[in-house]
């Protein structure tokens, strides 16, 4: 039940998802993934993808500014 | 639900459009897709394992044109190239605005694993080898073969 954080608020597309995609492929079943991002795109579409591919997204929190974190669970 | 496919046919060998087949690859390969990239002619330079200029090739004349077109490192940009002074430009303008660069993208499609295939024709044309290729190039294929795995995808052409 390891939660890894991941930190894509200075990526661009399509290096936002890539990154976030290449880190929810490591995770074991129980494992989280922390992923902080900026609004716009990667808010839009990181979850979404998520959901998508079969994860389960436990929450999207505002932590500042432009600044969001979502917790995507295996 | 079937898996939802992109097929790309990299023709060019220009920096700016491998970086756009790179981006579009690895982006629909991160959403999910099924990621197929056929590189023929000028792309082929894209996946050569020698990224620098090298004398690979058959004859005296795929070997001049070999060093010619060179590999990943020394594609030229499709305009503003200003005698290779070009790609540099662009690639220090993408990492400091954070943007991922060719290389970079090429990493990133390699750990996606996205499909890589090369053209038999154009490989027989250049006198190119499959053991010129890097090691992710899963297979040397022709127009029925891609046509057959593109099948009931989006194809583009760059």
């Amino acid at each position: 039940m390891a939660t890894k954080v991941l930190d894509i608020t200075k990526e661009h597309c399509p290096m936002t998802f890539v990154k976030t995609k290449i880190e929810l492929s490591k995770l074991q079943p129980g494992d989280s993934l922390e992923v902080l991002l900026s609004e716009g795109e990667p808010l839009d579409n990181v979850p979404r993808n998520a959901k998508d591919q079969g994860f389960d997204v436990r929450s999207v929190e505002h932590v500042e500014g432009s600044i969001y974190k979502v917790i995507i669970q295996k | 639900m079937e898996q939802k496919k992109l097929s790309i046919i990299a023709f060019s060998g220009d920096f700016d459009k491998l970086t756009a087949v790179f981006t579009l690859g690895t982006g629909a390969a991160a959403v999910g897709y099924e990621v197929n990239i056929f590189f023929t002619f000028w792309g082929l330079d894209a996946i050569k394992r020698k990224q620098g200029r090298s004398f690979t090739g058959g004859n005296w004349l795929t070997k001049i044109f070999g060093f010619m077109m060179g590999g990943l490192k020394v594609t030229p940009t499709s305009r503003f190239n200003f005698l290779g002074a070009g790609p540099k430009i662009f690639r220090y303008l993408m990492r400091k605005n954070n943007v991922a660069t060719l290389e970079e993208l090429v990493d990133a499609a390699k750990a996606l694993g996205i499909n890589f295939y090369a053209c038999e024709m154009a490989m027989h044309v250049l006198g190119l080898k499959k053991e010129d290729f890097i090691p992710e190039v899963k297979d040397v294929l022709g127009v029925a073969s891609f046509l057959n795995l593109s099948e009931g995808g989006r194809t583009l052409f760059i």
